[in-house]
């Protein structure tokens, strides 16, 4: 048995953060329908980029929403929200990422659907939060980086803030929400009621920040300072960063300075034996190792420092990645099913009881379960 | 409110953050965290410091991420710590381990035997790279989990080295994503009795937080490319970026750029439509670089939200700590050490608008060892 077997998920999300959250759900075994409007559906599915296009939609949207089903329904007609109603009635969960007061507005909010379905667990994200000044502010990625200090960490001392390359807002708001949500399933087994569950993207970044902000929060509010050379973390001495080589680049994580400089004969280095130094004087430790690293290649270094249990990497792009044993092992890829053609995409990363968890089921088209959706749940 | 994982039991044989970040979310949710720490040293997180900030023998680091949990001492190497261990695993709901691969089979509390003493147990291994193949016994840590998945690759500009993520984003998503697969295992287990092994490592998890990424690679045989210019996002076209400005930063999202322009006016923008967007967008970046930095941040914000543009301006944590958005979240709570008080975040999960807060502090090494032994004698646990 799937460990979310038989958990009805509807989801009227858009984009990425709601539809990640539903997609983890799908992934361990709860069945997802997304309810979209007519015409556009979910926004996600004309959001192309970099031309990456599948049967006329976007491939980002077929990442973020394959073994999910759809149901067309406007939640403006009333003959449309009826449906909707019925449907709620028989659901688990509901999760949406509209701006706070866009769901009160149509009758959907929290208390109208709990009297509809009181065992129901009702679950929302928002960017800001539903007090202060930005409650209806878009909740973007980008935005929600830029606000949150989150861009002062990554990138060198004198580089701008920089932000992460990754909507990495929006995928923690979609995991906390799935923990909330779950942890709501399983107390209502016992108690029989439903929950409201609220995350924020803001909140998602500010947990994720935890260790770096109690750190702030505690030494007198001093902000972080970037290394200058090789950043890797700002609160993190040498040699924490990624390094270029003659062929390739090399990451070093924490590590004794004196024991790598004599592993790499880099004889500047035996002198800094202070521990304490590794952080006060990283710029300076890093400078040097900065332009020893680059006498030699990634392998060159790998083949010293790995032998001695030095905690090293070569830095991989996806070509070189593909190509090694430890990924294939992994088995990460997988292909869905859209109509006739296949989509290759990743897995859920989650194995359970020894089984990788897969599912060909391709993203649906808008509208392509309602009427057998209609037709089952008696709408 | 009765905290919902309240009567949960966790075990928790985890080092630094990925397991621990998970065991401290369990425990605010309420399921009772109880740390299994070898004598003497405990979890080595005790003593990694940042900035050498420090509570009491263990580092500030190690108490934001062990705070609301309990502390039991034993050499799992001693028999007759074995034995009390064994007996705690007998009562408890979920084991969250990090240990490398063939540690915890080497002292035989792996999947099987640990099943053989509780037979519902959710078994929940978190390893760097899975425990199958070539990397299983490379060290988990997570700039290197960043730098093989190919993460570095993301942020930064074009011509950048390979920029990592300034935050150990491998070990909170692995810990996190561990929390998902535990909830619904306990979740599984209320209806049928199974318990579940679970295995998660820090490289799936980051190739899954790529997962767009990757889908868009498989389908166009392309490895994405940072923009040559501020670069927000690889796969997203101009303008997308942080901008400097006459005073400070702002963060400019997806928009037409003709509406952009509306707004700011730039003859140089002109020339462009937005059929350039993405294939032009380092030239496009360009002229908006000069642009931007040509006025404050303020009358940006202003001409640009006139029209409902998605902008916002860069802050610090300073900065951020001053707006009514961050004081009515909350975010903010507080436990005690002695007589010094600690300031640190909350769980960032809402139920029924309350929220989850704890005071409890990190436990000392071996703090609940005699009284978690006086429990299982007394049958309370």
């Amino acid at each position: 048995m799937k460990l979310l077997e038989d958990i009805l998920v509807l989801d009227f999300s858009q984009f990425l953060s709601g539809p990640s959250a539903s997609l983890r759900l799908a992934d361990m075994g709860a069945r997802v329908i997304k309810i979209e409007r007519p015409v556009t559906g979910d926004i996600c599915r004309g959001l192309y980029v970099s031309d990456a296009v599948v049967d006329g939609e976007s491939t980002i949207f077929h990442a973020i929403n394959r073994n999910k089903e759809s149901y067309q329904a406007d939640i403006k007609n009333a003959d449309d929200l009826k449906e909707i109603k019925n449907l709620i009635k028989k659901a688990d969960v509901m999760i949406h990422n509209f701006r706070p007061g866009v769901m009160e507005r149509v009758g959907l909010s929290y208390d109208a659907v709990k009297a509809l379905n009181p065992q129901l667990v009702y679950a929302c994200i928002n960017g800001y939060g539903d007090e202060g000044g930005w409650k209806d502010k878009p909740g973007q990625d980008l935005l929600l980086q830029a606000v949150s200090g989150i861009t002062f960490l990554s990138g060198n001392k004198e580089d701008n803030p920089t932000p992460m390359g990754v909507a990495v807002a929006d995928i923690l708001a979609g995991t906390h929400l799935v923990q909330g949500i779950l942890t709501a399933l399983f107390n209502r087994f016992t108690t029989g009621e439903g929950a409201l569950i609220e995350v924020s993207m803001l909140g998602s970044l500010l947990d994720f920040q935890f260790e770096v902000l109690t750190c702030f929060y505690n030494d007198g509010h001093e902000l972080p300072q970037r290394s200058a050379v090789n950043n890797g973390h700002a609160y993190i001495g040498a040699p924490y960063g990624i390094y270029k080589t003659t062929e390739g680049y090399l990451a070093l994580a924490m590590g004794d300075i004196p024991h790598l400089g004599r592993l790499l004969g880099c004889d500047v280095l035996l002198s800094y034996i202070n521990a304490s130094d590794w952080f006060d004087k990283r710029d300076e430790i890093k400078l040097i190792l900065k332009d020893h690293l680059s006498l030699k290649s990634a392998l060159e270094w790998l083949a010293i420092l790995e032998p001695a249990d030095i905690w090293c990497a070569e830095v991989l792009d996806y070509d070189m990645l593909m190509k090694q044993d430890g990924y294939k092992v992994l088995e990460m890829e997988q292909e869905v099913s859209i109509g006739n053609k296949f989509l290759k995409t990743t897995r859920c990363p989650i194995r359970v009881d020894g089984q990788i968890l897969k599912s060909g089921k391709g993203a649906p088209s808008l509208g392509e379960h309602t009427t057998a959706i209609r037709k089952e749940f008696d709408l | 409110m009765q905290l919902p994982l309240k009567g949960i039991t966790i075990l928790e044989f985890s080092q630094y953050l990925s397991g621990p970040c998970a065991g401290l979310r369990l425990a605010d949710l309420g399921a009772r965290v109880i740390k299994i720490e070898r004598p003497g040293k405990g979890d080595s997180g005790r003593q990694l410091s940042i900035k050498n900030l420090w509570v009491d023998e263990s580092s500030l680091l190690f108490h934001t991420i062990n705070r609301n949990k309990e502390s039991y001492a034993a050499d799992l190497k001693s028999t007759e710590d074995m034995f009390f261990v064994k007996q705690l695993i007998a009562k408890a709901d979920v084991v969250i381990h990090n240990f490398r691969p063939g540690v915890m089979e080497a002292i035989e509390l792996d999947y099987i035997s640990v099943k053989k003493i509780k037979p519902d147990i959710i078994y929940t291994e978190i390893s760097g790279y899975g425990k199958k193949g070539p990397w299983s016994h490379k060290p988990g840590q997570d700039l290197l989990t960043q730098a093989i998945s190919g993460l570095a690759y993301s942020t930064g500009n074009k011509d950048d080295n390979p920029l990592p993520f300034g935050l150990g984003i491998g070990d909170y998503l692995c810990g996190n994503q561990a929390v998902q697969s535990i909830l619904a295992a306990l979740i599984r287990r209320q209806k049928t009795g199974r318990g579940a092994l679970l295995e998660l490592s820090l490289l799936e998890t980051l190739i899954d937080f790529q997962f767009e990424f990757f889908t868009t690679y498989f389908q166009t045989n392309q490895q994405h490319l940072r923009s040559s210019v501020n670069n927000g996002h690889s796969l997203l076209s101009a303008p997308y970026g942080i901008y400097q400005t006459a005073n400070g930063y702002i963060a400019v999202a997806m928009m037409p750029l003709e509406k952009l322009n509306v707004a700011i006016q730039s003859e140089e923008l002109k020339k462009f439509t937005e059929k350039d967007a993405f294939e032009k967008r380092d030239e496009i970046k360009a002229i908006l670089t000069q642009h931007f930095i040509t006025d404050t941040t303020d009358t940006w914000l202003t001409k640009m939200n006139l029209y409902d543009l998605w902008v916002m301006p860069v802050l610090n944590w300073e900065q951020l700590m001053q707006t009514s958005t961050y004081q009515g979240l909350n975010m903010e709570q507080e436990f005690a050490v002695g007589n010094k008080k600690i300031k640190t975040t909350r769980c960032p999960i809402r139920i029924n608008k309350q929220y989850f807060l704890s005071d409890i502090p990190a436990p000392k090494l071996g703090e609940h060892t005699e009284k978690l032994k006086s429990e299982l004698v007394k049958e309370k646990i």
